[in-house]
């Protein structure tokens, strides 16, 4: 399929991520609605990952354009970030390698128990 | 004439385009990670603004349709899960009960140190996702009262850790299962760290790619929690 009919499918979830969100009682992000409606759509087959596939991956590898215009709206509060910009460093710091941890630690546990319980 | 240019329906979109495409080309250059593209064309794209004196939301006007264009680009994550999806069934138990682990972890060990060093809630909300890809971070944090640009900040050193001091991690934790750091490094880092997960093996690679789209889900579903709002 053409990148037009690719990108027609894609903000066709994305509508209907919005719809599932309105009508929602919780607010969870309506982008994180569609990946799961475009996930259920691909498993059920509905949608083929051909039809997808060239703007998933020239999306996935241009990602970072999408972020330029909310990076350079910090600008607008550098009041705010400024006076509290070292503990707000520290703490990005601090908590990285602790999730890397307790998330690493806990699978590793769970594939060691997974090895032992398929020996004879 | 200056106004006209500002004004115009494309000066958004050609800027964005322009201070991106530097950035890219710095770090493709360098390859230094502390020279992150995002960040260099940030700093372009300040400097430029202020000194050419255009107010960010004559910017803004016509650079809204990149951002909007954030709610695809994270649908199209889908494809990461769809394309794992035999690996992902054989670790489904570790991948779910790992990620839950992560998340948790972030979101309080993230909300306990931002309280214990009072920091004011518009920051501790744009914090909060740091740990979870930029595209999710930056809806999480604006539907809990934060500001997109401070939370992809938030995001971004995250994602540098990860990619950069992963491997010592590793050697910390002493962690040697590689689907216990792939999912590791996913849940810290996200897509950042995803990239050094890759070159540390295909196992891993695979395995960060379904941690970063499994946290982001879970993190946006768990931070609906009173506690974090």
């Amino acid at each position: 399929m053409n990148i037009f009919g690719q990108l027609g499918i894609v903000l066709g979830i994305c509508l209907m991520g919005e719809g599932v969100s309105y009508l929602l009682p919780i607010t969870v992000p309506a982008s994180v609605i569609s990946l799961l409606l475009l996930i259920g759509l691909l498993f059920v087959g509905i949608v083929k990952e051909k039809q997808v596939a060239g703007i998933a991956d020239f999306i996935t590898s241009h990602m970072t354009i999408f972020f330029v215009p909310a990076c350079i709206g910090i600008m607008q509060h550098y009041e705010l970030i400024l006076p509290q910009i070292v503990p707000f460093l520290f703490i990005g710091v601090i908590t990285t390698p602790l999730v890397y941890g307790v998330t690493a630690w806990t699978v590793q546990l769970m594939m060691a128990r997974k090895k032992e319980d398929e020996k004879p | 004439m200056m106004n006209l240019i500002i004004t115009s329906p494309f000066f958004g979109v050609f800027f964005t385009i322009i201070c991106w495409s530097f950035g890219r080309w710095v770090q493709q250059k360098t390859g230094c990670f502390l020279l992150n593209g995002l960040l260099v064309a940030a700093a372009v794209g300040i400097v430029f603004l202020v000194i050419f004196d255009i107010p960010y939301e004559t910017y803004y006007e016509s650079a809204s349709v990149i951002q909007d264009m954030l709610a695809p680009a994270t649908a199209i994550l889908a494809m990461n899960i769809y394309r794992q999806r035999h690996i992902l069934k054989e670790y489904f138990i570790p991948v779910l009960v790992g990620c839950l682990a992560g998340s948790l972890t972030s979101l309080l060990s993230i909300l306990g140190l931002c309280k214990l060093m009072s920091m004011d809630s518009v920051i501790t909300a744009s914090l909060l996702p740091k740990s979870v890809t930029t595209a999710i971070a930056v809806s999480i944090a604006e539907s809990n009262g934060g500001i997109g640009g401070i939370a992809v900040a938030g995001v971004v050193i995250a994602g540098l850790m990860g990619t950069i001091f992963s491997p010592i991690f590793a050697k910390m934790f002493k962690i040697t299962d590689p689907v216990a750091e792939g999912l590791g490094i996913g849940a810290c880092s996200h897509a950042l760290g995803t990239t050094k997960a890759l070159e540390r093996g295909e196992i891993q690679g695979a395995m960060s790619s379904i941690a970063l789209c499994v946290c982001g889900i879970m993190t946006s579903i768990l931070s609906l929690f009173p506690i974090f709002r």
